[in-house]
């Protein structure tokens, strides 16, 4: 990968709950002081790994001995693929190096065994990870770097009380003397659109071997993981934008703060509640979003910065 | 100290974590010289230099909001850790399976961060090395890497993104024109921070050392704070 990635994700719910709080009763998350809505960066980074072990769910590991990269995940959910993953991984024979009497450094072994789990794991190439060694040096640092989802608006918390036609335990129908009902609640928001900002580090990519192939997979799996992503909490959950600054230098030619500033999301009639994506108008550089560069369209900038729309 | 440099980092949120309240972070009030450091050397680094922290405004309010978040557990361990011993079995051609389930080994972790940061960072590097990676000595090794960090800084590159403690929370990062703007009026007067981490001591052992953080209208003197605790120790 030659190049440095900034990029802008936008995507809303509708009537559902992206991302409940453990804190608050699993209430969807809001920023205390500002009442914005807040989805964090590894619930984001839960759906990117779903979607890469459901669209490769065939192929899990299967190029990794031809030296290709391998799409297994590390960190799983079992609801997403409940099967054995027991899998005979062929690698180079690790005893090598001793057998060929030179030194069994064991910074040599962490290196070998680092770079086979980046060779395998999409998740572990891409976000990077830790791994248990006696000293500090086995850490992948993953060059895609995701920041937490916040709402453009505060968010509105709506609580709905539900009822069941049918109990779990045998006492408690008897307590309600076969009544069988029982309350519970649930949460959501009626409407409300997040924007992410994430950033791609050309040479963090060299360093665990996050291809090209990796990126497009990226952004196939931002554009499509909230269709895979299914729930009776989610609701209408929708990938809305997904605006990427490339830059012609690998280290980056303009500050991201820069680039991020030049796309502004806003409601367009501030006065009446927003329940719908149309309710909001997106643009670069002031001019609206759909004719300054329409989806899948890729826009020049200035200072050898190029835009391109993916959704 | 010829060869300082300046700059301004901000961002949404920051984490600077204090060690002694890690499983459940708590931030630091403040960035810490090594958070500083770490910025940095996401924009420029080179084996042959060592950022040397000088100086940290604090440019923005201190304010603090509470997020809990699933993480990883691994039994027996304290973080979410790939164990060795296990990928080098896989390696081998093993048939175990070599993954986590996260919602198995679920840890709800809170962490107190900060909100809308921004701090000034004033510092030089000493020269380690003044070779080239290919053995070959530049005329003015200093000027070659100060001119290289200030490019990237007024351009906004960097080698990574830089960070305000953790990954998630990203940093942006500018040249400062002139003055460092003024600090909030509540953090004017003089302030005592406690014993804040200064650094970690990669060359003893990962051996962290500690200082007593004084904050003077906004402005932490890292220097001076460590020359205070040196002589408050006695050591």
């Amino acid at each position: 990968m030659q190049h440095r990635y900034d990029f802008i994700y936008l995507f809303d719910v509708r009537d559902g709950n992206p991302n409940g709080d453990p804190d608050a009763g699993n209430l969807p998350r809001v920023d205390a002081e500002t009442g914005h809505g807040l989805v964090t960066d590894v619930c984001l980074k839960r759906k990117v790994r779903n979607f890469v072990i459901l669209s490769h769910a065939d192929a899990l590991g299967k190029n990794a001995e031809d030296g290709k990269p391998g799409y297994d995940i590390y960190v799983r959910e079992k609801a997403i693929l409940n099967q054995q993953h027991e899998r005979a991984y062929t690698a180079e024979n690790p005893d090598a190096t001793a057998k060929e009497g030179k030194r069994k450094g064991a910074g040599d072994q962490i290196d070998k065994a680092r770079q086979w789990m980046c060779r395998n794991f999409y998740d572990v190439r891409t976000f990077g990870a830790v791994m248990s060694t006696g000293t500090n040096c086995g850490q992948v640092r993953g060059p895609v770097q995701l920041t937490f989802g916040r709402s453009i608006d505060p968010v509105v918390l709506m609580e709905h009380a539900v009822t069941r036609v049918a109990v779990t335990t045998e006492a408690e129908s008897a307590k309600q003397q076969g009544d069988n009902r029982t309350m519970g609640r649930k949460f959501t928001i009626p409407y409300g659109l997040y924007r992410t900002h994430g950033f791609i580090s050309a040479p963090l990519a060299a360093d665990t071997g996050f291809s090209d192939a990796d990126l497009g997979l990226f952004w196939k799996a931002l554009s499509q993981m909230f269709d895979h992503d299914r729930s009776a909490a989610r609701g209408e959950m929708s990938a809305r934008a997904l605006l990427v600054f490339k830059h012609q230098d690998r280290l980056g030619n303009a500050p991201a703060h820069r680039l991020f500033e030049r796309i502004t999301v806003a409601r367009r009639d501030a006065n009446e509640p927003a329940r719908a994506f149309t309710d909001y108008e997106v643009r670069l550089d002031g001019e609206m979003l759909d004719q300054a560069i329409p989806s899948g369209q890729v826009k020049e900038l200035k200072n050898d910065v190029t835009l391109m729309r993916l959704i | 100290m010829s060869h300082g440099i300046r700059m301004l980092v901000w961002g949404d949120d920051a984490c600077w974590t204090r060690p002694e309240m890690k499983a459940e972070r708590v931030s630091y009030d403040v960035m810490t010289p090594s958070g500083a450091r770490g910025v940095l050397e996401a924009i420029y680094w080179k084996p042959q230099i060592r950022w040397v922290i000088d100086r940290i405004h604090v440019l923005a309010p201190i304010r603090f909001a509470n997020i809990r978040r699933n993480e990883v557990a691994v039994a027996g361990d304290s973080g979410h850790k790939i164990p060795a011993g296990k990928v080098q079995a896989a390696m081998q051609g093993g048939t175990a399976p070599l993954c986590i389930y996260a919602d198995e080994n679920r840890q709800q972790r809170a962490s107190l961060v900060l909100r809308e940061v921004c701090y000034g960072i004033e510092a030089h590097f000493d020269l380690l090395d003044a070779r080239e990676q290919d053995g070959s000595l530049p005329a003015d090794p200093t000027a070659k890497h100060l001119d290289q960090f200030n490019r990237r800084l007024r351009k906004g590159a960097c080698h990574h993104r830089p960070y305000l403690g953790c990954r998630e929370f990203a940093a942006h990062f500018g040249p400062v024109e002139g003055d460092f703007p003024s600090c909030p009026e509540n953090l004017r007067g003089e302030r005592d921070l406690g014993f804040m981490l200064h650094d970690i001591d990669f060359a003893d052992g990962m051996t962290p050392r500690f200082f007593r953080a004084r904050m003077v209208d906004g402005v932490i003197d890292v220097q001076a704070c460590l020359a205070a605790t040196r002589e408050m120790l006695g050591s």
